[in-house]
């Protein structure tokens, strides 16, 4: 998506490394030893939002109500924003030439590094908005944490996310309380969505190399002082909408983060790269 | 061969000509997302800051300025973004309230961004939101919230229970 400045100015690439050149220093992106995990890492974070962001735009026109229809596609909105600023500076770090909209989409399911939670399809109602909760109180927790990061660059990243979060899990948070503590109707769907999503959400939590790389650099908390927050905001909204923790592993499905996705993501990509494959540096 | 450079003072003054794509009756400086304006050499450098990080507006609003810029004679411009600090409702001018009000839009409360989970209990928990949004049209505090979200991702939509008018809420941010 090339911005009109962009478009109205002759050499693009030219002015991003002007601009980059007058961006907060910051030792962490041109560490050559940290460079293959932050990179990864920091194409986790833009993968999640932009993948997310991208199911969430799904419902756009298709909302139940115009004020749901407004709210998911505003949220969709704010993660895609997001997303810009994450693999805008994964660009950077990789130091190869490549853009946000380079890796956002020319990349193949391979290379994406989101979790594999924020690629199941939205199917109805429930399973999107209880998603959306499961990722929330994740992602306010740890960029929370990312606002105090040793690396300014990300910290900044995170604390302009963090304002527009804290709205999404506001908003999730009040929907699954209500819907889960509303009719049988709803209580039932919320209840079969947190079933059916539960087995994808320890892979938030589940740390590898790349995580502990960070982690050791200061850049990003360990992913095992997050889970206790998380734990307590699902256990307090949970037992506030009346639905039941279950009682099942919560890891079961993993591997997103390394890339190796669900059959979705695939389809998902496929339409979402179209144009940029049919067409390879289309401007408009 | 040297050329009088326009103060930044000049150039604050012309950026207030420019408005807001989404909200004409406020200019850009009203909304506090001008950060800087300085000379680096010969170069013109407006540093400006996003509203949020989706917001569509924000390339129209970084061509409308350079368009306006170099309406007034400036050749040499670099517009930087900035992130830090996150720009927050409380940047809003006095004027740039008043503005809003005069144009049916409540202008945010500040001090009461969102907290998460905090607010989001709270508001449960007293069954509507906390806040008090006056009714830009008749002043009543008699006042609902219809959405979080509303046009834009600025605003929130609102409902007026005296005067029956739905109207937008600037949230605050
Ligand atoms: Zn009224």
């Amino acid at each position: 998506m090339p911005s009109l400045p962009d478009a109205a100015t002759p050499d693009a690439a030219a002015l991003a490394k002007q601009a980059a050149a007058h961006q907060s220093h910051d030792p962490h992106v041109a560490d050559v030893d940290l460079q293959p995990a932050l990179f990864d890492w920091l194409c986790r974070m833009g993968d999640n939002s932009l993948v997310l962001g991208h199911r969430l735009s799904e419902w756009c026109g298709h909302g139940p109500a115009l004020e749901e229809d407004i709210a998911l596609a505003n949220t969709a909105l704010d993660l895609i924003g997001q997303t810009q600023m994450w693999l805008a500076l994964a660009g950077e770090v990789e130091d190869a030439g490549r853009t946000a909209d380079d890796l956002a989409y020319l990349r193949d399911t391979s290379k994406f590094r989101n979790l594999k939670l924020v690629e199941l399809p939205n199917d109805d109602l429930a399973v999107t908005l209880m998603r959306g909760f499961l990722f929330d109180a994740f992602h306010f927790e740890l960029l929370k944490e990312l606002a105090g990061s040793s690396s300014p660059r990300v910290a900044e990243i995170a604390a302009k996310a963090l304002k527009e979060v804290s709205y999404h899990l506001e908003r999730s948070s009040d929907l699954v309380v209500r819907l889960g503590d509303g009719t049988t109707e709803s209580h039932e769907r919320m209840q079969a969505a947190l079933n059916r999503l539960w087995p994808y959400t320890g892979e938030m939590f589940k740390a590898d190399g790349v995580d502990e790389a960070v982690a050791e650099a200061g850049i990003a908390p360990k992913l095992s002082d997050v889970l206790p927050v998380w734990q307590r905001t699902v256990d307090d909204v949970l037992s506030e909408a009346t639905l039941a923790k279950p009682d099942r592993k919560f890891d079961a499905q993993t591997g997103g983060k390394q890339g190796r996705h669900t059959e979705h993501l695939g389809f998902l990509l496929a339409e979402m790269q179209f144009l940029q494959r049919a067409y390879p540096g289309a401007s408009w | 061969m040297t050329t009088l450079l326009p103060s930044t003072d000049q150039v604050w003054d012309w950026l207030s000509e420019v408005p807001d794509p989404e909200i004409p009756v406020v200019s850009v400086t009203d909304l506090g997302i001008v950060r800087e304006v300085r000379w680096d050499e010969g170069t013109l450098v407006v540093a400006v800051t996003p509203t949020y990080s989706g917001c569509p507006a924000t390339a129209v609003i970084d061509l409308m300025i350079e368009t306006h810029l170099r309406e007034k004679g400036i050749d040499d411009l670099r517009l930087e973004r900035r992130l830090s600090p996150p720009w927050t409702t409380d940047w809003v001018s006095e004027e740039g309230r008043d503005k809003l009000r005069a144009y049916g839009i409540a202008p945010p409360v500040d001090g009461t961004a969102s907290d998460g989970m905090t607010a989001g209990r709270a508001a449960r928990l007293s069954g509507k939101s906390n806040l008090v949004i006056v009714c830009p049209r008749c002043g009543s505090n008699q006042t609902e919230r219809v959405s979080q979200f509303g046009s834009t991702p600025c605003k929130a939509s609102y409902r007026c229970r005296d005067c029956l008018e739905p109207f937008d809420y600037f949230k605050c941010h």
